[in-house]
C-alpha cells in the first residue's frame, strides 16, 4: 500500500518531466503540440537500445536520448512550426502515430510488438538504483524533476521566455519587434521534446522493459491535462498538474476499488477536466505566473 | 501482376474507402469554414452514430434476409444520423460554444476532451469487443473481367454519391445554404444581415454529424464497430480535408478520394507494408502543408493583424 504511493510518485516525477517540456510548448508559446508521447517513446528506446544492445551505460544514455528527442524535436518542428495551430496539433499527433506505427514494425530494431526487455538497471558510484527500491528511485526521478524545474524555468524568465511569451500573445507583432518567431518556437519545441526524451529514458530503467503499446496518445493526453488543470505557463502548477492526473489514474487500485471503477473511468474523468477547466478555468487551478503586466482583456 | 485488372481492382477499393473518407471530411470542413476550429470529436460522433445504427439495425432487421432487410438498413442509417446530428448540436452547446470568443487553443483543448469521454464512454458501457454488422443481403463479389466487386462496395459508392450530391446541391441552391455560405464567409457581417449565425452553427454541425454516422455506418460494413474506431478513421479524413483545402466542400470530396486511392495504392503498388499503412496519411499531410498548405482547391489566406 505504502508502496503504491510511493510509485505513484514516480511516475508523478517522470510525467511532470514531461509536463514541463508540454508547459514551454503549449504554456509559454501556445502551441497545441500532441506529441509528448512519441518524444517519450524516443527516449525510452534510445536508452533500451543502448543499453541493451550495445551495453552502453545508463548515464551515458540519457543525454543521447535526451539529444535524439531534441533532434526529433527540431525535425518534426521546423516544417510543422510554420502551420497554424491546429494543424500543429494533428500533425504532432500524426507524428506520435508514426513513431509508434515505426516502433512496432522495425522488428530488427526495436524487436516490435514484443519490445525489448532486461535493461539493465541503473548505478550510480557503484550503488544500484533499483526499481524495487522504491525510495532510491523516487529519490533519482525528482531530482531530474527539481534541475528540470530550475532550468526550464530560467529558460522562462531569460530572454527566450519573454520572446515566446510576445509571440503566443501576438504573433505579428512579435515578428515587428524583431523576434525570429520560427527559430523560437523551433528551440522551444526542441528543449520540449528533449525533456521528454530524458522522462522516457527514466521510465526505461524503472520498468527495465520497453513495448511500443506504452506510448499512445493517452499519455499525450494525460500530459496535456496535467498542464491544463495545474495552470498553462506556470512550472509549478504543471507539477502539480501532474500529480493529480497520477493520482486520479491510479485511485482505482489505490483503493482496492479497481473491480468497482471500470477502467475507462479516469479517461472519462480526464476528458471531463479538460473540457471543464476550458469553461470555467482556463487559466488551471494556480494561474499564469504573474509578472506585473496587464492581464489581456479583450479577446 | 500489374495487369490492368488489378489496377482497377485497387482502383475501386480505393473509390469505396476514398468515398467514406470524404464523407467524413466533408464534416471537418464545414466546422472549420464556420468556426475556424477543428472538431476533433467529429471521429467519435462517427463511432457513436455506427453503434446507433447497428443496434437499431439488430433489432429491427429480423431474422432471414430479404427484401424488408434492405429498407430496415436504411432506417437503421438514418436512426444513427439522427441521433449522431443531435449528439453533435448538444456537444456543440455545451462544449464549444461557451468558448466560442476565448483564445484559440479552448475549443480545441475542450474537442480534444469531449473526443476522449465519447470514446471512453463507449468502452464503458458497450465494452471493448468490436461488433459486426450483420450483412443486409448475399454479398459475394461480382466478377468482372477480372474486377471483383463486392455488392456492399456498390451500395457504399451509391450511398456516397447521393450524399455528396445532395449536400452540394443545398449548400448551392438552399436558403439555409445561403446563409451557411454567408456565416462562413464572414460570420459578424451575416449576423448584421440578418442571419442567426447561432442557429446556422447548430445545423452545420448537424449535417456534419450525420454524414459522419452515414460513414460510420457504411464503414461498418467493411470493418468492424468498436469504441476507438474513430481515432484513427477521423484523423485520416481531416487529413483528407486539409489534402482538399479545408473549409472548401469540394476539396473535402476531392481529398477524400484521393486519400483512399493513395492509401490503397500505397500499399498495394508502392509496396508501402501493411503495418506502414496508417503513416501515409500523415506523411500526406506533412508534404501537402509543406507544399501548398492551403490544400489543393483552397485559397491562400493571408493573417491580418
Amino acid at each position: 500500500m505504502f508502496n503504491f504511493v510511493l510509485l505513484i510518485f514516480i511516475y508523478t516525477g517522470i510525467y511532470a518531466l514531461m509536463a514541463v517540456g508540454q508547459n514551454l510548448i503549449t504554456g509559454y508559446v501556445g502551441l497545441l503540440s500532441l506529441t509528448q508521447a512519441g518524444f517519450f517513446a524516443i527516449g525510452s528506446y534510445a536508452t533500451a537500445i543502448l543499453s541493451v544492445t550495445y551495453g552502453w551505460n545508463f548515464w551515458l544514455t540519457l543525454p543521447i536520448a535526451a539529444l535524439i528527442a531534441g533532434a526529433f524535436g527540431f525535425l518534426i518542428g521546423l516544417p510543422t512550426l510554420r502551420l497554424k495551430g491546429d494543424y500543429l496539433a494533428i500533425a504532432t499527433l500524426g507524428f506520435g502515430e508514426i513513431v509508434r506505427n515505426i516502433l512496432n514494425n522495425w522488428d530488427s530494431l526495436t524487436n516490435g510488438p514484443m519490445g525489448i526487455q532486461r535493461i539493465p538497471m541503473v548505478s550510480i558510484f557503484g550503488f544500484r538504483v533499483s526499481p524495487y527500491d522504491k525510495w532510491g528511485f523516487l529519490l533519482l526521478v525528482w531530482i531530474f524533476v527539481f534541475l528540470a524545474y530550475l532550468f526550464y524555468e530560467r529558460i522562462a524568465k531569460s530572454r527566450m521566455g519573454r520572446a515566446l511569451e510576445a509571440i503566443r500573445e501576438d504573433e505579428i507583432a512579435a515578428t515587428s519587434m524583431g523576434i525570429n518567431t520560427t527559430r523560437y518556437k523551433v528551440w522551444a519545441f526542441v528543449f520540449g521534446a528533449a525533456i521528454a526524451g530524458v522522462a522516457g529514458s527514466l521510465q526505461a530503467v524503472f520498468i527495465l522493459s520497453v513495448t511500443p503499446s506504452v506510448f499512445t496518445f493517452m499519455v499525450s493526453i494525460m500530459v496535456l491535462c496535467m498542464v491544463v488543470l495545474g495552470g498553462m505557463g506556470n512550472f509549478k502548477a504543471v507539477i502539480l498538474g501532474a500529480f493529480i492526473i497520477q493520482f486520479i489514474s491510479y485511485f482505482p487500485q489505490l483503493t482496492g476499488l479497481s473491480n468497482v471503477i471500470p477502467p475507462q473511468f479516469k479517461q472519462v474523468l480526464f476528458g471531463v477536466i479538460l473540457v471543464v477547466m476550458m469553461i470555467w478555468r482556463p487559466q488551471g487551478i494556480l494561474g499564469r505566473q504573474q509578472r506585473g503586466r496587464l492581464e489581456k482583456g479583450e479577446k | 501482376m500489374g495487369s490492368i485488372a488489378e489496377f482497377f481492382q485497387h482502383f475501386m477499393n480505393g473509390l469505396t474507402l476514398g468515398g467514406i473518407y470524404a464523407l467524413i471530411a466533408l464534416g471537418y470542413t464545414m466546422v472549420y469554414g464556420i468556426l475556424k476550429f477543428i472538431n476533433f470529436a467529429h471521429g467519435d460522433i462517427l463511432m457513436v452514430g455506427s453503434y446507433i445504427g447497428l443496434f437499431i439495425f439488430d433489432a429491427i432487421r429480423g431474422e432471414s434476409i430479404g427484401p424488408f432487410t434492405l429498407l430496415a438498413f436504411f432506417l437503421a442509417m438514418l436512426g444513427g444520423m439522427a441521433f449522431s446530428a443531435a449528439l453533435g448540436v448538444i456537444i456543440e452547446r455545451i462544449a464549444y460554444k461557451p468558448l466560442r470568443n476565448a483564445t484559440r487553443l479552448a475549443p480545441l483543448l475542450s474537442a480534444i476532451g469531449v473526443s476522449f469521454i465519447l470514446s471512453n464512454s463507449a468502452a464503458w458501457m458497450w465494452g471493448t469487443k468490436s461488433r459486426k454488422l450483420a450483412y443486409p443481403f448475399d454479398n459475394t463479389p461480382i466478377v468482372f473481367k477480372g474486377v471483383s466487386i463486392t455488392p456492399h462496395q456498390i451500395l457504399i459508392l451509391i450511398v456516397v454519391v447521393i450524399m455528396m450530391i445532395s449536400l452540394k446541391l443545398f449548400i448551392d441552391r438552399s436558403r439555409i445554404g445561403k446563409a451557411m455560405r454567408a456565416t462562413s464567409l464572414d460570420r459578424d457581417t451575416a449576423k448584421l444581415m440578418g442571419i442567426e449565425s447561432d442557429k446556422i452553427i447548430a445545423i452545420t454541425f448537424a449535417i456534419g454529424s450525420a454524414l459522419a454516422a452515414t460513414a460510420g455506418f457504411l464503414l461498418a460494413l467493411e470493418i468492424k464497430v468498436y469504441p476507438s474506431m474513430g481515432t484513427m478513421t477521423g484523423l485520416k479524413a481531416f487529413v483528407a480535408a486539409v489534402v482538399g483545402g479545408i473549409g472548401n466542400i469540394s476539396g473535402a470530396m476531392l481529398g477524400g478520394i484521393l486519400l483512399g486511392l493513395l492509401e490503397t495504392f500505397g500499399v498495394a503498388i508502392l509496396g508501402i507494408p501493411y503495418g506502414l499503412k496508417d503513416t501515409i496519411a500523415f506523411v500526406a499531410l506533412i508534404i501537402i502543408l509543406l507544399v501548398k498548405p492551403e490544400g489543393l482547391l483552397g485559397k491562400a489566406e493571408k493573417e491580418k493583424v
